[in-house]
């Protein structure tokens, strides 16, 4: 527990001191949320609508962001070496990571989200829904991510193609989350309960292939 | 505790690397691994390490060790393992905790045997490469282990911390601890077992 915690801090702490860390991704978010208005016109209506839709895009593009420096840092100066002696299961130490970034960069967006709403007109009570849903479903969006992120270090110059892989995966948690947040702006057309639950479910489930799969890629990756 | 590894082959890329090589360690002995550039130096030492899988053949240490055999050891590879956004004091403490060891000495007491005590407090990326190394040895003293995996241990170090390492590679030893080192260098301590690795393909 204690080398858990002391690979949480570590990546949290590392995440704030190089590159800004939580201010990249979020800046990321805001260019996202303030470029869609400027495409669609000026309806506020029309806002309102996709609104939410606006917000999950830039919230799982922006936890993209930084994961394929994840490990790959971890490999150049040594430590993923050092990490995979230390007597912690693989598994826990990607688990571990995904939880400090999390908190590095998910945790700004979940914060973040109500004030980009008020850019796209949305409602206190869909806010509400939206950043409920942000905090339940970004740490599934980690935790798939950090899956191409342990994939990276096997690829070296991987770029954006953490993206390309991870993105089909992350779908999911895109339509649960939008869909739980509609039942909110758009009516009783549409429930919450279900959505989110299955959003719950999505998460869990991330939390049990994330860390293992992850695992699995860095034992492949071994050089 | 005995360390020996037995029938180790390693093939990377296609290319067989070596074959068929076998060491046998007991307490307060050093083994030095030699040979050319390319003859599987470092593979061994990563090898025995458990970062790598080996293509034939096992390390084992009698009497079996009470968890992974690689959490018995510490490696000193090419690569220092230092966070660059962390100071010297932040990456010792890291270590510390993650390795949950205990026996070791503190981080100040560590940092003051590699006469780094001044920088205790700078980030690790302003340090320069022999300082790193030195940040690296202090690591093998804040987390007791028994084995050592040293690879080319004294690159970057001045001929004076070349010397220091030699005391601490001595006094680790008759501690009762195992060495291995892999170096084309000449090591600053009594080398007790030597293994040649062949010429490179």
């Amino acid at each position: 527990m204690k080398a858990f915690l002391a690979i949480v801090r570590q990546t949290i702490i590392v995440s704030f001191r190089s590159g800004g860390g939580p201010l990249v991704g979020l800046i990321f978010f805001l260019s996202v949320v303030i470029v869609v208005p400027f495409g669609v016109g000026p309806d506020i209506n029309l806002l309102s609508r996709i609104g939410p839709a606006i917000i999950w895009i830039g919230a799982l593009l922006s936890t993209l962001l930084g994961l394929d420096r994840l490990f790959q840092d971890d490999r150049d100066d040594g430590s993923l070496d050092q990490i995979q002696m230390a007597g912690l299961p693989l598994e826990l130490v990607v688990l571990a990571k995904a939880v400090g970034h999390w908190i590095a960069t998910g945790l700004p967006l979940v914060v973040a989200a109500p004030v980009f709403g008020l850019l796209l007109n949305l409602s206190t009570a869909a806010m509400g829904v939206l950043v409920l849903t942000l905090l339940v479903g970004t740490p599934a969006l980690t935790l798939i991510g950090i899956i191409g992120g342990a994939l990276m270090v096997a690829i070296r110059r991987g770029g954006m193609l953490v993206a390309v892989l991870v993105l089909p995966f992350a779908i999911p948690v895109l339509i649960f989350g939008v869909l739980a947040v509609s039942a909110v702006t758009v009516g009783p057309s549409s429930s919450f309960g279900l959505p989110f639950l299955l959003l719950c479910a999505t998460t869990l489930l991330a939390v049990v292939v994330g860390p293992v799969a992850g695992a699995g890629a860095l034992r492949a990756g071994r050089e | 505790m005995r360390l020996t590894g037995s029938g180790l082959a390693s093939e990377r890329g296609g290319r067989l690397i070596f074959e068929d090589v076998g060491f046998d360690l007991s307490d307060g002995e050093l083994l030095a691994i030699t040979g050319p550039n390319g003859a599987g130096k470092s593979t061994l030492l990563r090898i025995i390490a458990g970062l790598l899988p080996a293509t034939e053949g096992h390390v084992v240490a009698t009497p079996e060790t009470d968890g992974p055999l690689n959490t018995f050891m510490h490696y000193l590879g090419h690569r220092d393992g230092l966070k660059a956004a962390l100071t010297v004091r932040e990456n010792l403490e890291f270590w510390q905790k993650t390795a949950d060891s205990d026996g070791g000495i503190g981080p100040l007491d560590a940092l003051e045997r590699v006469r780094l005590l001044h920088a205790v407090d700078m980030p690790a990326a302003y340090l320069s490469a022999g300082m790193r190394r030195r940040v690296a040895i202090a690591r093998l003293l804040v987390v007791r282990r028994p084995i050592w995996l040293l690879d080319e241990p004294t690159s970057a170090l001045d001929a004076r911390s070349e010397g220091e390492l030699g005391d601490l590679i001595g006094a680790h030893l008759a501690a009762g601890g195992l060495v291995l080192a892999a170096t084309h260098l000449k090591l600053p301590v009594a080398i007790t077992k030597s293994l040649r690795l062949g010429s490179a393909a």
